[in-house]
């Protein structure tokens, strides 16, 4: 039997629900790569592409650490960062190139995205990324339905992506389970897996679910109704996690003892109260993110990330104190009502009250264009009296978002060690005309401007007359 | 805590409502200027643009400013032309998912060219004031096609117009400027669900023009959308075709032939594959560079170079923002992305100002920086292309614009820890 995921701490969780209300704080904040993934019956087998060692050198260098380094250098070997700065010994055998009058930051992480689950084109035949006939579909997996062969992918690489989180759409309550993806070419979805990335729930407040299922005359169809439903299903959850707890005990002191039937719904929320499965939350409204702060207490689950969140802005020191981030855009708004209070200043206020704030896309254009929506949101920012140096705002789409998918020990900042994601980039990255001309994932050179016949075509684009980048 | 918030916008508000001059001073001089316009002006570093009576009277290097007129000093900064939006709904739409904010459309089967957009335009809409901190002056406006109707046969969305986006002035600015027809996909998917039965549709709709309109004509065309036409198929109004696919824009052009229309391709993401094609026939491009996803079957061959591609062939382009309302103002980025791809900066800059003026026939009043033109400018406070970069001034006819929208009131309510 594949592994149920251990559950004593929800237990431990709860039963503090009992007796100590007040001092319920976040559980398990930083989760790091668990055994969850490694235990996945969809092990990655991700491998990184061959290439060699390399260093960029005499370029602008934006670590995502706080700094800004000029004419720096960046040293990368066996698919790692072996040293960033000033003054870097290159070795002999390294391939160098000249970053002169150009700029290298982390690969761009979009922490939102549904390439794969909704690629392009986009037929009824590819729509795999909502299952919604049902508000509750924790038990799905985004993974089953990513098509590694949208041709979205490479164009998101020529953006710069390095790393993405695929999430299910927001029509339910619960959507499923999200999966982070290296952007390389592959054939396989466990090909693209991120390595001992956790799993994440996505759940969705507000006008989707309650207007999708609403409408077809069942639950929920009101905001209220959406916070019901997510109650219950708590209840349910750890009801579920009580008997695999008792089940686990039992069989400890070497007792005979019948496992409970799994659940793969409750598995996943299971999962998310034992701290080991991140929480995504589509929620764009000020007073539902509140709230759905409160649920979290009332069960003992702490919100990884409000996205979308355009409304965060109201409540910036509300996410700060509960260390929830928030990933969200700059342009968009007023597409729906819950949308409507949109502002581009959002990301700049919320960084300047102490928030992790991302940018990310939830499409297929901006995800090759993350950099360019964050100078938006930076100079909507200067408009409003809150200047937030570059050096921090390229945060929003590495380190903050690789920090949304619980990555950041592995990925989103330039520092020895970590896993050599990089882009050079022939302008500053904020700048409109910047184009990203090699960018690399584990130290490989996935895609070079430099030389186009090298960039990645899709099995679908084969025998089409396609586009040029 | 929230009363001091209040309060603080409200005196913003008030501030910003009483500038001196926001509806006085059409005249004046801009100084200091670094200019940059398409047309016989272009580019000069410290120039003076004079301005009386909301129009300009005179811009360049040396130019007298006559003793007590106000003047503006730019301090160095870039001062374009407003920016003009084509293919948006400004003026139709609030919010997209409230469909009685939405205006731009309809049920009604028996007005399809007819339906006319001028009379359903809102000056109060909150779009207005976001498009224009974006720097954008004048915009058309389209219609759409209302799908809710599956028994509307409707080959035509119907007729734009033109707007100013000026604060407190007329908004209507040109009417009827263009009739707008969708055809690839979701065209055909009106008609029966084939090109091939559109193309012999529009023959037919056009060959009818040709005689009184009857009561009982076999193509269901009301007499209102048959008069409608009647400008279209003579090439005194354009015909603004939404159109993807190359083979679909050949056919287009073939119709061109034989009936005198004065086209314009909208959308167009696989144009750069027939591009001498479009420029032999000097028909204008409205696109949006970025759309370079393969979205559907028609869009296979979408390219972020497809502007570039065109320019180079002698297209006329005009660029668009990344939605019809609320993504408007994304406009200038959208040209500054495509020049990451290849266009020439002055290109750039005219496919979002004196370019769509020229394809909707209102070079002669807007679309640059020239004596006897309106007095549309913005000042940037850096390159008008850049994401980065904001305009610090913008002037409608003359007219100082509020530098507010509701989205700045809004951050200006929660932006400091309260």
């Amino acid at each position: 039997m594949i592994k149920a995921i251990r559950v004593s701490a929800a237990i431990a969780v709860l039963g503090a629900i009992a007796t100590a209300p007040a001092a319920l704080g976040a559980p398990a904040l930083q989760v790091q790569a668990s055994d969850v993934a490694t235990s996945s019956p969809f092990p990655s087998t991700y491998r990184p592409h061959d290439d060699v060692d390399t260093a960029i050198t005499n370029a602008t260098i934006l670590t995502a650490t706080g700094v800004r380094i000029d004419n720096g250098t960046i040293l990368m070997a066996k698919g790692r960062i072996v040293a960033v700065g000033k003054d870097v010994m290159v070795p002999s055998k390294a391939r160098v190139i000249d970053g002169t009058g150009k700029w290298v930051t982390p690969g761009i992480i979009d922490s939102h995205s549904h390439l794969g689950v909704f690629p392009a084109p986009g037929v009824d035949g590819h729509a795999d990324g909502n299952e919604n006939i049902d508000p509750y579909t924790a038990h799905v997996w985004a993974e089953h339905s990513v098509w590694p062969q949208d041709p979205v992918f490479t164009k998101a690489r020529a953006g710069g992506v390095t790393s993405l989180l695929v999430l299910p759409g927001s029509a339910n309550l619960f959507g499923g389970r999200g999966v982070s993806l290296k952007n390389v070419p592959a054939v396989t979805v466990q090909q693209m897996k991120f390595p001992g990335a956790p799993y994440s729930l996505k759940m969705a407040c507000g006008e989707n679910p309650k207007g999708r299922y609403g409408s077809r005359g069942r639950a929920p169809a009101t905001r209220m109704g959406n916070v019901a439903g997510f109650r219950r299903s708590w209840i349910d959850a750890a009801e579920y996690a009580r008997k695999w707890d008792a089940y686990d005990r039992k069989r400890a002191k070497g007792e005979a003892a019948e496992a409970p039937k799994r659940d793969l719904g409750m598995e996943t929320l299971a999962g998310v109260l034992k701290g080991e499965i991140l929480v995504q939350n589509h929620c764009y409204r000020a007073d539902e993110m509140a709230l759905m702060v409160d649920v979290g207490h009332e069960f003992g689950y702490r919100t990884t990330a409000f996205h979308h969140a355009v409304e965060a802005f109201k409540i910036a020191d509300l996410l700060a104190e509960q260390g929830t981030c928030v990933a969200t855009w700059a342009t968009r708004w007023g597409f729906k009502m819950e949308a409507f209070d949109a502002i581009e200043e959002n990301a700049a206020i919320l960084a300047s009250r102490g928030v992790c704030v991302a940018i990310h896309s939830d499409e297929q254009r901006l995800i090759q264009r993350l950099n360019v929506e964050s100078a938006v949101a930076l100079a909507a920012g200067r408009r409003a009296g809150i200047d937030i140096p570059q050096e921090e705002a390229i945060k929003w789409i590495t380190i903050n978002a690789a920090k949304i998918m619980g990555i950041a020990d592995q990925t989103g900042s330039l520092e020895p060690g970590k896993m050599a994601d990089v882009v050079l980039w022939s302008h500053n990255p904020f700048s409109v005309y910047s184009v990203a001309e090699k960018v690399f994932i584990d130290g490989a050179l996935v895609h070079d401007t430099a030389n186009p016949a090298s960039i990645y075509r899709s099995d679908f684009e084969l025998g089409q007359k396609v586009g040029v980048e | 805590m929230m009363t001091r918030h209040f309060i603080l916008a409200a005196l913003a508000t008030s501030a910003a409502m009483a500038l001196p001059g926001s509806a006085t001073a059409q005249n004046f001089a801009i100084t200091n200027a670094h200019i940059l316009t398409p047309g016989p002006v272009g580019e000069i570093e410290n120039g003076t643009i004079l301005v009386r009576d909301g129009k300009i009277v005179a811009a360049g290097r040396s130019v007298a400013v006559p003793a007590g007129t106000n003047t503006v000093d730019a301090k160095g900064q870039i001062v374009t032309p407003g920016l003009f939006a084509v293919n948006t709904a400004l003026g139709l739409v609030e919010v997209n998912s409230v469909d009685a904010t939405i205006d731009g459309r309809t049920r009604n089967s028996r007005i399809s060219a007819a339906f006319d957009v001028q009379y359903g335009l809102n000056p109060a809409s909150v779009l207005i004031p976001a498009a224009r901190l974006g720097g954008v002056t004048r915009a058309v406006v389209m219609p759409d096609y209302d799908d809710g109707n599956k028994e509307r046969e409707a080959p035509f969305a119907g007729m734009g117009a033109v707007i100013s986006l000026g604060h407190e002035s007329a908004m209507l600015y040109r009417p009827g400027i263009g009739m707008v027809l969708e055809l690839g996909e979701d065209g055909a998917a009106r008609l029966g669900g084939s090109r091939a039965a559109q193309f012999v549709q529009l023959r037919q709709i056009f060959a009818s023009l040709k005689v009184q309109w009857l009561p009982d004509n076999d193509l269901g065309l009301s007499e209102a959308d048959h008069n409608a036409l009647l400008p279209v198929v003579t090439g005194k109004m354009p015909l603004v075709v939404i159109v993807h696919r190359a083979a679909d824009i050949r056919q287009v052009l073939a119709l061109a032939k034989e009936y005198p229309l004065k086209l314009i391709l909208s959308g167009a993401e696989e144009a750069w594959q027939v591009a001498p094609e479009i420029a032999a026939m000097k028909v204008p491009v409205l696109l949006n560079p970025t759309s370079n996803i393969p979205s559907s079957f028609e869009q296979i061959g979408a390219s972020l170079r497809n502007a570039t591609m065109l320019k180079a062939a002698g297209v006329e382009i005009a660029i668009s923002g990344n939605d019809a309302g609320h993504r408007v103002r994304d406009m200038r980025y959208n040209a500054g992305i495509a020049v990451s791809r290849g266009l020439p900066m002055a290109a750039a800059i005219e496919a979002i100002t004196l370019a769509p003026a020229r394809i909707f026939g209102l070079a002669d009043k807007v679309g640059s920086i020239e004596p006897g033109k309106q007095a549309d400018l913005v000042i940037w406070d850096g390159d008008p292309l850049e994401a980065l970069t904001e305009p610090v001034a913008i002037y409608i006819d003359g007219k100082d614009q509020p530098m507010q929208s509701r989205g700045t009131l809004l951050s200006d309510r929660y932006k400091n820890p309260g």
